[in-house]
């Protein structure tokens, strides 16, 4: 590790760093003239980089990444520098910093064993407290390809993903779909991380995590329903490529989820016609036709929120927004994306051949649509070549009777254009709008028989073969035409041409009399110099003439064949073998030569002029598919619309979710430990309807405040609050409940209790006695069944340890490839600066250093609020009633479960006997402590038993059977999130302290805003306790009011700020590692503060 | 979506590659050449390419061929219009983008590459975003950085890509607040030969220079929004305001952006502020041509025509041409036959006229059309259309700021066919 080294030495030599650069700069600027000529200076200059690199110097490192750089985007091979560069990574320049990432997923992949060095600096960034540094690790992290890392991957994929942050999770999105390609075999697990991402509510999430959804699980449409209504009306507000992405997901979807809108007119004519039929079939139907058409409201949601976008000023956003409406809008309302599509066309080349294809798909279903905007596609001479052609596409779909005349106007121009290839498109172009308009045909073949004398060759060839079709349409009266053609075969030489012509006179050949026979007179002295096409013609001719005209032709006809017989190509070759055996009479010819005149003189069908662009409608619009009229690696087909709709309930979300950035996950099924993180989540938004019953519930009262106080303890010893408890813990409850009932206490009471609360501070308790304590609990625990053997001897080693957070065991699991070994318990909280240290030595102290100095202990709770919640009524419990509430106690029975304290009463006029827990179904991870089963119970007579709930700091529910002699009734106890906590006495400055570590993502905070008078210490403190079990911390200043708590669970710190501004404001802030909590904590608070 | 990289100069040489997935071998590019070939000029290049694996999906600007690689089904004009905007990036970094400069830039380019897109999917496409990530280089920086040894790498992370205004990063101080709004439009235009229009439309833009302190919000109203047809904004401008009320409400990126782009409707006569006279001939038997034209203002509303530019391409068989102009200079080159004509400003009295006669090939047949005319011109001022700013707000902020509106006419593609 001789990095640490380096960093010491960066701090002081400052001086030498700047000389050093100025040298380092002047090589550079050598560097890029010179191509690296030879391979052995190539070689020389490697070494001097590998020396730059292992140097001290940052500037030095900096310039040798640069060249590095350089060559990687040159090209060439820098492979050989990974050992030198990747040392680098946990540099603390951020430029150095950068350029390694780049190198490194650059080289990642061919150096794998290496890249594993650096693995462990992106698994501490992770952790870092800046959501930036957090997503940039995660980005480099998921993109060095190395499948050793999967497992690794995943877990920082699911940590990001309930992020905070929504860049944090939005990066987590892009990651699914590296590690998918890197290792399909994740996709059952990726699809769940996609499932809860696709919940997101942020803008920012939704692009991208629909991306990896179409990526990972595009099939998958049933995870959508849930998310449709609210990524429609996000979409506005999605960054573009984004909006890009979701449209087009949301047109597969509502194509296979919604009933065309397209069936309006049909429907109505079926109607009348099955009106006068009877079978049962027919009604069935009419019935379904009858209900007339009414489009799903959340069909139409989805046109309504995407028309806006056709404004945007990406060209990308404002194509997805057409095909979506050429796609799933009904008929009459796509009429409004021309506009915009003919705006993009002021665009870029590219973006306007694209553009220019889809118009051309649609325009051929639908003239209409594009028609007023015929002129925009009119060609500049300045068009590239594809522009121009697919604008004459474009030109010739809208072409009509009424714009006709315009049209072949503007066509002469082009016609006579310079651009060769582009004239001949436009005589194709003419052809087509011969067929198609009736009216035009004789125009335009006049026009194309014009264009025969023109002097360019290409133009006459492609005349000539566009004549060719339209009067294979029209075959009557055009010998004038075809003489005019005969006479062109001395002069033009472009094959398909001369080809056409022999054909058509061929065809035509007892119109033309008289010319035909000495047409083929002229073929028969050039044949052999003829080009294949032509002569495959002149055989035809030949065969048709000596059908027809056997008189003058017999002896041409056979000096032909004889001539083809001993041609090269054997195509030609076969082909007049084939017309002598069928046309001249001998006696082996069969039947067929009879009909040889049927044969070749049959009638022809004629060609069908047809856009290129007819058969690319079945590929969905915008698409790449679209574009090479090819399908496309990884295209979606778009599915027809189904007959009748799918069950439109799906898309139905029952709860009102909250402001809260993530929601909850249904299935419970699959978490394991690992992903306490999202069991956390699944409740909290129940939890917060019940706790916010108790606050309104609790009362003021703080007397007992003074007792507890005495009991509490402040040794060091996070668990030793329990010692309290363990003697007087009934006796203390009853007296408590005595006193809250008789009488209220004002606010100098919570005073006093605070004075008495710092006192009991001050006071000790010897290690020996908590350490024994310690003891004592663990065992409970084993005895309880509850965890599990090694699980608490790690806690209690962890006690050992004193550090304050229990880290999940996460990165325990991936600590095989932490090759600096540093203890796994370790975490980046107590560090001073855990992302950019590069000293994992200086790691370690900062750790021992940490825990030496914390002084935080668990105090007596500052107030117990008096709320008592229902866990069985007694009308359905036949007659048993009970009552809990949290004494807010540490729990004698567990130093990990929060006890509570349940009251029986017997409202029946019988004895109930044994009273005791039946079965329980607790979530993964809880346990429970159960009361000893109480025998019977008098009538009228109430009893107080208290058992432990290990809630793993979570609000889920604990549910557990009550059971008496005959029977059993089903009950649930859900604690408030302020119930999960301790209250812990320390000191300002260790508040402070720890506040500091606990920034960034640890930080939740909100501004309140109420009279001031509700801002006096006092009042705020009693709203603080009334609906958290926390300590207050004696603070220096007066606008501020600290209080402090760890989790029961995991004993991490809850610190709680409470800061006065001017006016009637107040900012809150809480800081834990525990972020669920901490974020339903403040959500909790702010009401109750706020309140007046 | 977007695997890799390749910038290509006219040369056919890759001088830059990038990978956001694996590595794929330049060897693809040779799909790109083999079309490249085909198509003979670099403008008739395919943009979409597909070879048996990849698909190359390319833009040309600057002389650069900017080809990304994909593998997979993805909408081309998603690809497209994010290398444009790479190309943009590049421009407002460096100032122009040419084949040097990004050399020059290397690493920077790299940088920006890398931040712009993630797994091939863009990231941060917002130039205000981008220069904090990494700073351009600017002279000063880059005297200050060899001295120093300090970088363009942002030191502090950007907090804009989290804020609710993705576009506009935070804590910007000017000591002078000044917006400035430049209403640009521009007329394309066919005329024919007899001097009548074809077609002809005006598209506008306004274009912004918005140096503010702090978040201000800004509302732009119009004298006569109706003009405006089909409008597409900056994601910064509201479009509910706009809706329902026809006013520009945003709050604007820092710097030079983009505000809006439109198209006047259709309905509006568009008035034509030039004209050109022109008497080109060939004569069949002789190698000799004349060539004349003549310039002049038609509907100008009183303004002068600057900056007046006349291009065109000559048929091939022009050898050569000897013209004299009554102002400004002109240039043929006989290679490309592309003749050009810097006339400068119209004056009424005395119209601008370009003479002579061309040499042609001889025993060549004569072209078939004469040559289109390609006119650039400005005019100052003015706003053809018609469109007029009525009024800028700012809301959110205490200071006056300085405003400025700047109207101006430009032919967009004018072409004259003769």
């Amino acid at each position: 590790m001789s990095s640490n080294s380096f960093a010491y030495n960066e701090q002081s030599g400052g001086g030498e760093a700047t000389e050093l650069g100025q040298e380092a700069t002047s090589t550079i600027t050598i560097s890029p003239s010179g191509a690296f000529g030879l391979f052995s200076s190539d070689l020389k200059k490697n070494e001097d980089l590998k020396q730059m690199l292992e140097s001290n110097k940052d500037s030095a490192k900096l310039d040798a990444m640069k060249r590095i750089v350089g060559m990687i985007a040159k090209g060439k091979n820098a492979s050989e520098l990974f050992p030198a560069v990747v040392k680098n990574v946990a540099s603390k320049n951020i430029e150095i910093k950068k350029l390694v990432y780049v190198y490194l997923v650059r080289y990642a992949e061919e150096q794998q064993d290496l890249a594993l060095l650096s693995i462990s600096t992106f698994q501490r960034a992770l952790k870092d407290p800046n959501q930036l540094i957090r997503a940039s690790a995660l980005r480099v992290l998921s993109s060095i390809r190395v499948p050793i890392i999967v497992p690794i991957m995943m877990l920082a994929i699911k940590e990001a993903s309930a992020d905070l942050s929504p860049y944090v999770r939005k990066n987590a999105a892009h990651a699914i779909q590296k590690l998918y390609s890197l290792d399909p075999e994740q996709k059952e697990m990726l699809i769940e991380v996609i499932e809860k991402l696709l919940k997101d509510k942020s803008t920012l999430v939704a692009g991208s995590v629909v991306m990896a959804f179409e990526e990972v699980c595009p099939d998958r449409i049933d995870l959508i329903h849930k998310n449709y209504r609210k990524l429609c009306n996000l979409l506005v507000d999605v960054e573009e490529w984004g909006q890009v992405v979701i449209i087009h997901m949301l047109t597969r979807y509502a194509r296979t989820q919604f009933v065309s809108p397209w069936k309006e007119d049909d429907g109505l004519e079926d109607n009348e016609k099955n009106f006068y039929e009877s079978d049962d079939e027919q009604k069935e139907k009419t019935d379904k036709r009858k209900k007339t058409y009414a489009m799903d409201p959340d069909h139409r949601l989805l046109i309504r929120n995407t028309k806006p976008l056709l404004q945007s000023r990406n060209a990308a956003v404002v194509m997805a927004v057409a095909q979506l409406y050429w796609h799933i809008a009904p008929k009459s309302e796509t009429g409004i994306i021309s506009k915009s599509l003919v705006r993009l066309l002021r665009s870029n080349r590219e973006v306007q051949y694209i553009v220019l294809q889809n118009i051309a798909t649609m325009s051929i279903q639908r003239k209409g649509m594009f028609e007023p905007y015929l002129k925009s596609f009119y060609v500049r001479s300045t068009d590239p070549t594809m522009i121009k052609t697919l604008k004459l596409e474009i030109l010739t779909n809208l072409a009509n009777e009424a714009n006709i005349s315009t049209l072949l106007r503007e066509f002469q121009t082009y016609v006579k254009s310079q651009d060769k290839q582009f004239a001949a498109a436009t005589i194709q172009t003419i052809g087509r709008c011969a067929t198609n308009i009736s009216e035009v045909t004789d125009t335009c073949l006049n026009g194309l028989v014009c264009l025969l004398s023109n002097r360019d060759e290409i133009v006459v060839a492609e005349s000539v073969v566009v004549i060719k079709k339209l009067l294979q349409m029209q075959p009557a009266q055009h010998g004038e035409i075809i003489k005019h053609m005969a006479k062109l075969l001395d002069s033009i030489t472009v094959p398909v041409a001369r080809a056409s012509i022999l054909w058509l006179i061929g065809e035509n050949c007892e119109r033309v009399p008289k010319i035909a026979p000495d047409v083929l007179r002229k073929m028969a002295k050039s044949f052999t110099s003829e080009d294949d096409l032509v002569k495959l013609q002149i055989l035809n001719l030949g065969a048709k003439l000596y059908l027809t005209n056997s008189k003058q032709t017999k002896l041409l006809t056979q000096y032909i064949l004889n001539l083809g017989k001993y041609d090269q190509n054997y195509d030609i070759r076969d082909r007049t073998r084939f017309i002598r055996q069928l046309i001249v009479p001998n006696e082996k010819s069969g039947a067929l030569s009879k009909y040889a005149k049927k044969i070749f003189l049959a009638q022809k069908p004629a060609p069908l002029l047809e856009s290129p662009f007819k058969d690319r409608d079945h590929f969905q619009l915008g698409t790449l598919s679209h574009t090479l009229n090819t399908k496309a690696t990884g295209y979606l087909e778009l599915s027809n619309w189904p007959e009748v709709a799918p069950d439109p309930s799906v898309r139905n979300v029952e709860v009102i979710e909250l402001a809260k950035e993530w929601t909850p996950v249904g299935k419970a099924k699959k978490e394991n430990s690992a992903k306490k993180f999202y069991s956390e989540s699944e409740e909290d938004e129940d939890s917060s309807d019940s706790s916010s019953d108790s606050e309104s519930g609790s009362g003021s009262e703080s007397g007992e405040r003074g007792e507890s106080g005495e009991e509490g303890d402040s040794s060091e010893d996070s668990s030793s609050g329990q010692e309290s408890e363990s003697g007087s813990e009934s006796g203390v409850e009853d007296e408590r409940t005595a006193k809250r009932n008789s009488k209220p206490k004002g606010k100098s009471d919570s005073e006093d209790g605070e004075k008495e609360n710092e006192k009991s501070k001050t006071s000790d308790s010897s290690n020996a006695e908590s350490s024994s304590i310690e003891e004592s609990s663990s065992d409970s625990e084993s005895e309880s069944d509850s965890e599990s053997e090694t699980e608490s001897r790690r806690v209690t080693k962890e006690k050992g340890k004193k550090t304050k957070q229990d880290r999940n065991p996460l990165t325990k699991d991936v600590s095989l490839l932490d090759l600096d070994d540093f203890n796994p318990v370790s975490t980046p909280v107590a560090l001073p600066t855990p992302a950019l240290s590069p000293s994992l030595i200086a790691d370690l102290e900062g750790l021992n250093l940490s825990t030496s100095s914390s002084v935080i202990s668990v105090t007596a709770p500052v107030f117990v609020p008096m709320k008592t919640h229902v866990l069985l009524h007694r009308m359905s419990g036949k007659g048993l009633a009970a009552n809990y509430y949290f004494p807010r106690q540490p729990c004698i029975f567990g130093d990990k479960m929060v006890s509570v304290q349940i009251t029986l009463n017997n409202t029946t006029d019988q004895k109930i006997e044994n009273i005791h827990i039946g079965g329980k179904k607790l979530p993964i991870g809880m346990q429970m402590h159960v009361f000893n089963p109480i025998d019977s119970l008098e009538p009228e007579g109430s009893i107080t038993v208290s058992m432990g709930i290990d809630f793993c700091d979570s609000t889920q529910t604990a549910s557990f059977q009550l059971c008496t002699k005959d029977d059993c009734f089903n009950v649930n106890i859900q604690p408030p999130v302020g119930e999960l906590l301790l209250p812990v006495a320390m000191s300002e400055k260790d508040f402070k302290k720890e506040q500091g570590m606990l920034t960034g993502m640890n930080e939740t905070s909100t501004v309140i805003i109420t009279a001031p008078q509700n801002f006096t210490s006092s009042v705020i403190l009693q709203k603080v306790v009334n609906v958290a079990n926390v300590g207050a911390v004696p603070s220096g200043q007066d606008n501020i009011h600290r209080f402090a708590a760890k989790t029961v669970h995991s004993g991490s710190l809850m610190l709680v700020t409470v800061e006065l501004k001017e006016g009637s404001t107040a900012q809150l802030i809480i800081n834990t590692e525990k972020t669920v909590i901490g974020s339903v904590l403040l959500r909790e608070l702010k009401p109750v503060l706020s309140q007046g | 979506m977007i695997h890799s990289l390749f910038l290509i100069n006219s040369s056919g040489d890759i001088f830059l590659e990038k990978h956001w997935k694996s590595v794929v071998s330049r060897s693809v590019c040779d799909y790109f050449f083999e079309a490249q070939e085909r198509a003979t000029e670099a403008e008739n290049v395919p943009p979409v390419i597909p070879t048996p694996h990849h698909y190359l999906l390319s833009v040309y600007r600057h002389k650069i061929f900017f080809v990304a690689v994909i593998q997979t089904e993805v909408p081309p004009l998603f690809v497209i219009e994010f290398l444009h905007r790479v190309v943009d990036t590049f421009q407002d970094y460096f100032g122009v983008c040419s084949e040097p400069v990004i050399k020059d830039n290397v690493v920077v380019v790299y940088e920006v590459l890398e931040e712009m897109l993630d797994n091939g999917f863009p990231l941060a496409t917002e130039s205000n975003i981008l220069k904090e990530l990494i700073k351009p280089p600017t002279i000063l920086r880059t005297v200050v950085n060899t001295i120093t040894g300090s970088t363009n790498v942002g030191d502090q992370l950007p907090t804009g890509q989290l804020s609710v205004v993705p576009w506009r990063r935070t804590g910007v101080k000017y000591t002078n607040n000044e917006a400035y709004f430049d209403v640009i439009e521009e007329i394309d235009a066919i005329i024919d030969k007899s001097g009548s229009t074809v077609t002809a439309e005006i598209q506008g833009v306004i274009d912004a220079c918005v140096k503010l302190t702090g978040m201000p919000d800004l509302t732009l109203s119009f004298m006569n929004p109706r003009l405006l047809d089909d409008v597409s904004f900056h994601p910064c401008v509201r479009f509910k305001r706009w809706e329902s009320e026809r006013i520009l409400s945003f709050i604007p990126p820092d710097g030079n952006f983009r505000l809006l782009s439109y198209h006047v409707s259709a309905q509006n006569l568009v008035a034509i502020p030039v004209y050109v006279k022109h008497n080109i001939s060939f004569r069949d038997s002789s190698s000799l041509g004349r060539f004349e034209i003549t310039v002049g203002p038609k509907q100008t509303m009183g303004k002068t025509i600057e900056g007046v530019m006349v291009t065109s391409q000559m048929p091939k068989g022009v050898l050569n041409m000897s013209l004299t102009p009554s102002q400004g200079t002109h240039t043929f080159d006989p290679v490309t036959k592309m003749l050009s004509w810097d006339v400068g400003k119209i004056n009424p009295q005395k119209l601008p006229s370009l003479k002579g006669t061309m040499s042609l090939q001889a025993g060549a047949s004569k072209p078939d059309e004469n040559p289109t005319i390609n006119l650039q011109f400005k005019i100052q001022q003015l706003a053809i259309s018609g469109l007029k700013v009525n009024r800028l707000d700012m809301y959110g902020e205490k200071y006056k700021p300085f405003k400025g509106i700047k109207y101006m006419t430009k032919a967009g593609k004018f072409q004259v066919r003769t």
